[in-house]
């Protein structure tokens, strides 16, 4: 580690940081979420020469039952997990709902943001037939706490921009100010007030941002 | 004026002639529309040429609503890249006039996020700026404390291509200092003061580092070639990559911190050091031969790597405070 510098530093993240909170995230995620997939980490290929692995975390095929009656309670948000391996078309045959429940897809990216040294959550929704869901669908997906934080609060945004890496467009979740939060969360969660561990920085990031989107960490992740 | 000056101004004035065509499965006149002849600004945006545009075909169009989108070769042009940096990229051999499509209809949502003209490109321009001034200062408080009209007119200028307008304004931005020992005046940004954050100062108070908004687009082809005209067209986007990412760098006394220098932090797998290599030798005895950068453009220049990176920043950024380099490299060979 760069004496010059630390991994995490003031509520943000390096990006050497970032690939080893991001592999500490996924482990944790794989021994304690196990109603979920486990998240991959895709390396940017051409960024993998001289041993400086660069990449972001992907959770991909998520399904979200939206029933007709109304937009999912948060306590009961129904959320299974496609566990497919394969990337391409989706298993339709997984499926084992009744006919008037549509079911919603979602793909989710935590990537690295160079300029403002903190992780982004993008994602995307689509519906069986890979067709892409609009904003206004994929809030009825929203737990409805998020939907009033959403329009109500400046804190946290949604906007479509195309993927960093995909050339496609897709959302990103803007949470305002990410770094001073994070450096609310290191000091309220140590005795001695210091920056959290940089194994822990991405589960602290994700105690929060998933929840915008309903996806709840357990706590055995965050020790 | 200044050699600052001079250069914005160079900057600002820079412009690509285009030849826009229309669709031919949209043209509902016969016979066919001409080509519209546009003199497009390097600094601008392709959604706000279509005032200029669309009064050469709309009585061409099939009936329906417009969304409008170019495309270059069959590659749908990403509307928020400035024009001037999708033509050194796109173009290898610079093409004039550059032959573009229209299209009206057909948007293709899959691909290009959406447009609603001129108000999509004014987002895209503040928060390009915001992205700037947080890697500049280490934060977008002078952006956020600017006021609406002052922003406003400062979008304004840019749309217009009016440079003092905007020089104007540039006191009002509080953009943190890019230090350039090399301009005989300093940047026209703000003067002495720092509004923080993004430059860190050792004991001696001497600037240690510096963080530059840059916006990498490497296209990589898999064959050398002795002349521009022998590259591939591109096909898709696929074939760029694409890197928003600051570099950052250390002044040291003595030392020069060369657009080269800048280069190979950004892509240290085409650093020509030979010594840094990985030279790992395959299980199968081959080695990796690095890839090789051939072409770095900047504002339409091809440049020499040797150039102190800090005269490029001052000079040839975008008004949004970024700069754009299109870099054309030949990949790696296994």
């Amino acid at each position: 580690m760069d004496s010059a510098g630390e991994v995490v530093n003031d509520g943000k993240i390096t990006l050497e940081g970032f690939t080893v909170a991001a592999r500490a995230f996924a482990d944790k995620w794989k021994r304690h979420n196990l109603s979920f997939p486990p998240w991959s980490w895709i390396p940017l290929i051409n960024r993998t020469m001289l041993k400086k692995e660069e990449g972001y975390l992907s959770l991909e095929k998520i399904i979200i039952l939206s029933s007709l009656e109304g937009s999912a309670e948060e306590e009961s948000l129904d959320v299974t997990a496609d566990w497919s391996e394969k990337e391409e078309s989706i298993d339709h045959t997984v499926l084992v709902q009744n006919e008037e429940d549509e079911a919603h897809y979602y793909d989710y990216h935590i990537v690295y943001s160079a300029s403002y040294m903190v992780p982004m959550l993008y994602f995307r929704g689509y519906s069986s037939d890979g067709k892409p869901l609009s904003l206004d669908v994929i809030k009825r997906d929203l737990p409805s706490s998020s939907v009033s934080l959403l329009l109500e609060s400046k804190w946290t945004f949604i906007t479509q921009e195309e993927h960093p890496y995909l050339n496609r467009p897709w959302f990103k979740l803007h949470p305002c100010g990410t770094e001073e939060w994070i450096k609310l969360l290191s000091e309220s969660s140590s005795s001695d007030g210091c920056q959290i561990p940089v194994e822990l920085y991405l589960v602290s990031w994700f105690s929060v941002v998933g929840q915008v989107v309903g996806l709840k960490i357990p706590r055995e992740m965050l020790i | 004026m200044a050699a600052n000056e001079e250069a914005m101004k160079y900057v600002w004035e820079g412009a690509i002639p285009l030849q826009i065509h229309l669709h031919k499965s949209e043209v509902a006149s016969h016979p066919a529309p001409p080509p519209a002849l546009v003199l497009a600004p390097r600094i601008g945006y392709l959604p706000l040429l279509v005032p200029l545009i669309k009064p050469y075909f709309k009585d061409s169009l099939p009936p329906g609503e417009d969304s409008i989108w170019f495309d270059y070769k069959g590659v749908p042009l990403k509307w928020y890249i400035p024009t001037g940096v999708l033509f050194d990229l796109l173009c290898a051999e610079s093409e004039r006039p550059w032959n573009l499509t229209i299209h009206f209809r057909g948007y293709p949502s899959n691909v290009l996020i959406p447009c609603e003209g001129e108000d999509s490109a004014k987002w895209n321009f503040v928060n390009s700026l915001k992205e700037a001034a947080y890697i500049i200062n280490g934060n977008c408080k002078n952006v956020m404390n600017m006021s609406q009209s002052d922003q406003e007119d400062l979008w304004t200028s840019v749309m217009n291509g009016d440079l003092d307008a905007y020089t104007r304004l540039l006191p009002k931005l509080k953009m943190g200092n890019i230090e350039d020992e090399f301009s005989r005046k300093e940047s026209l940004s703000s003067p002495v003061s720092r509004q923080g954050g993004g430059t860190e100062i050792d004991v001696a108070g001497q600037v240690k580092t510096a963080r530059i908004p840059v916006r990498l687009y490497v296209r990589s082809v898999s064959q050398n070639f002795e002349n521009l005209e022998d590259v591939p067209e591109i096909d898709t986007w696929d074939e760029i990559s694409y890197m928003n990412r600051p570099v950052e760098f250390l002044k040291e006394k003595g030392k020069c911190f060369t657009l080269r220098d800048a280069m190979e932090s950004l892509l240290p797998e085409y650093s020509g050091d030979r010594a840094q290599t990985s030279g790992e030798e395959e299980a199968d005895g081959s080695q990796e031969t690095r890839g090789e950068i051939k072409l770095v453009r900047i504002q339409g220049i091809e440049l020499k790597l040797e150039i102190p990176f800090s005269w490029v920043v001052n000079n040839l950024m975008n008004p949004e405070f970024y700069l754009h380099i299109s870099v054309l490299v030949i990949g790696p060979q296994r």
